[in-house]
């Protein structure tokens, strides 16, 4: 095994725990939000289509890459924008609290 | 030693995994969770830029028309999509995901063998595992949105033979993974990716839409160790943290949720939900029994003249988007100085949280939201349960018919309280595929129709009650 498998899995491993223990003390009302939020970060993913596109130099990989690529970013915006309108509602809800419930208009 | 660029790349690289892991610890708590959500995006962006100055990249033309494409399209679905559709949006990125990582795999693959660099051991089977992994999450999700959009009807799709012909094509992808390895010829990994394909949707094709939300946070955290696979794939140790900060959670979240339901993961993965269910519905089909019906303007007056009113919303309320409605409602009867409490079920909705998120976008304040285990002591003191479109969380069977398919599952006990009335498109089944006790118990009444024209009708016959 070379040096460089060996600090990868070192880091799996550590990133195992620091994800547990982050996500352990999130309330269940916040489970929709952060599952979308996962989903948004898990899009990080394009970073490799990112390098596979750029660094391509036959058509095949050209397109592989361009798939993966659009693909990808598709998971990034699109994940951070529905779990930003997901948690735009609770803001709106704590206002509406404090002001309570006087907007009835909206 | 690096040089200055690498070095840029790499603490670049650091931050960002400082800002995705104290952006998950802000989405803990919901007053800092949209900028917990933001500070992930921000790390995003910087890990994004950090790459682009790879030397590895040496064209940027495929980047620059990728990105844009996949982020208009991204960005247009994410703010356009119905609140209630999220569910399936949230399946549909996460496929998209996978797709990525499965390509990125591939692609990687055919680019090593055509040097005619040697593989090794450690690098084929990320390879292997990236492409399986990142197709049974790519196909597995499409599945899972075609069934929450109703494209595939929500029930469990079985035929003869189902689990010996899935065991096949597991053991057929078991098998093309180790040639994959072994011998490296790129026609074999073509067939590997086409088996998870198959795979990842024969897998899902099987789970009723009920244990949806059960089914995308697994596929969320399959998308996360695709993405580390990857990250061992290129040798970048940002793929690596990210993507198993998110398999690490996904994992997490799954646990809850089938505790929740009180099944282990290995039930809802495997268990032959329909096939038990076809034989309790039978069963209950032998005994002629009758639904009471009721009308709009019966419902109100029962509202209208009590005192405690709990309201338990399901997935019919979000497919009808009555939330706004049946706050209207709720205000109303406030007015009149009637009690009323909303009862949320761990997996009411299509996700855990999804009945919550759907009614702060209504309004109602959240001490109106009761769990569970707060509200169920409270239905005998309940003079009037409003259930708008939920069925299996309120299935007394689950609590006293060992011979229920979802025996064993806490239930919200309205049956306990003095009126149930129940708001409902017609008798169909649940998403679990089974009869409910609860409609025919002498204290209900039905209200058929739209849940959001019901209760428009019901507020309407309020207003002169």
């Amino acid at each position: 095994m070379s040096q460089e498998l060996v600090l990868g899995i070192y880091v799996f491993i550590m990133a195992i725990f620091v994800g547990f223990e982050v996500i352990s003390r999130v309330p269940s009302v916040l489970h929709t939000p952060l599952m979308s939020g996962t989903n948004a970060i898990h899009g990080i993913v394009v970073l490799g289509a990112f390098l596979v596109a750029g660094s391509a130099d036959t058509l095949l990989l050209k397109a592989l890459g361009f798939i993966a690529v659009v693909f990808g970013a598709a998971n990034v915006f699109g994940g951070f924008v529905v779990t930003d309108r997901m948690l735009e509602m609770f803001k709106r809800r704590q206002s509406a609290q404090s002001e309570h419930g006087d907007k009835k208009s909206a | 030693m690096l040089d200055l660029r690498g070095s840029v790349i790499a603490l670049s690289y650091i931050v960002a995994a400082v800002l995705f892991i104290f952006g998950l610890k802000q989405l803990s708590s919901p007053a800092t969770a949209r900028s917990g959500n933001r500070l992930a995006a921000i790390g995003m962006a910087l890990a994004l830029a950090a790459t682009l100055l790879d030397r590895q990249i040496i064209s940027f033309w495929t980047i620059a028309v990728g990105t844009l494409i996949g982020a208009a399209m991204g960005i247009y679905f994410g703010r356009t999509v119905q609140m209630t559709a999220m569910p399936q949006m949230v399946a549909l990125f996460n496929g998209m995901g996978g797709a990525t990582a499965a390509l990125v795999s591939v692609a990687e693959f055919l680019r090593l063998t055509r040097l005619g660099d040697p593989i090794g051991i450690g690098e084929a089977t990320s390879i292997v595992l990236g492409t399986a992994i990142g197709a049974i999450s790519f196909t597995g999700s499409i599945i899972a949105f075609g069934k929450l959009q109703e494209i595939l009807p929500g029930r469990p799709l079985q035929f003869p033979l189902q689990r010996l012909v899935n065991g096949l094509i597991l053991v057929s992808v078991v098998v093309l993974g180790v040639m994959v390895i072994v011998g490296a010829l790129p026609s074999t990994l073509w067939m590997l990716f086409a088996g998870a394909l198959l795979l990842g949707a024969m897998f899902v094709l099987p789970i009723g839409g009920g244990d949806m939300p059960v089914v995308i946070s697994i596929l969320n955290s399959l998308t996360g160790l695709a993405a580390a696979l990857t990250g061992f794939v290129l040798h970048n140790q940002m793929l690596v943290v990210a993507g198993v900060l998110v398999g690490a959670s996904g994992t997490l979240l799954t646990l809850l949720m089938s505790t929740a339901m009180n099944r282990s993961v290995a039930n809802v993965l495997f268990g032959a939900f329909g096939a038990a269910s076809s034989d309790a519905s039978s069963k209950s089909a032998g005994l002629a029994r009758t639904v009471r019906q009721t009308t709009p303007e019966d419902t109100a007056i029962a509202l209208a003249y009590a005192r405690n009113v709990v309201v338990v919303p399901g997935y019919g309320l979000a497919v009808a988007e009555a939330q706004h409605t049946v706050r209207e409602l709720a205000t109303d009867l406030e007015k009149r100085g009637v009690n009323v409490k909303y009862a949320i079920h761990p997996v009411a909705g299509r996700m855990p949280g999804h009945m919550n998120v759907l009614l702060a976008e209504a309004n109602v304040p959240y001490d109106q939201l009761l769990e569970m285990d707060q509200v169920n002591g409270q239905f005998p003191q309940t003079d009037v349960v409003l259930v708008v479109g939920a069925n299996d969380v309120v299935n007394p069977a689950a609590r006293d018919d060992p011979s229920s398919p979802i025996y064993g599952m806490p239930i919200l006990d309205v049956d306990r309280a003095r009126n149930i009335i129940v708001l409902k498109r017609s008798m169909g089944h649940g998403f679990a595929g089974i009869d409910n006790a609860l409609f025919y118990d002498e204290k209900t009444r039905m209200l058929f129709g739209d849940a959001r024209q019901s209760l428009t009708q019901v507020g309407q016959a309020l207003k002169t009650a």
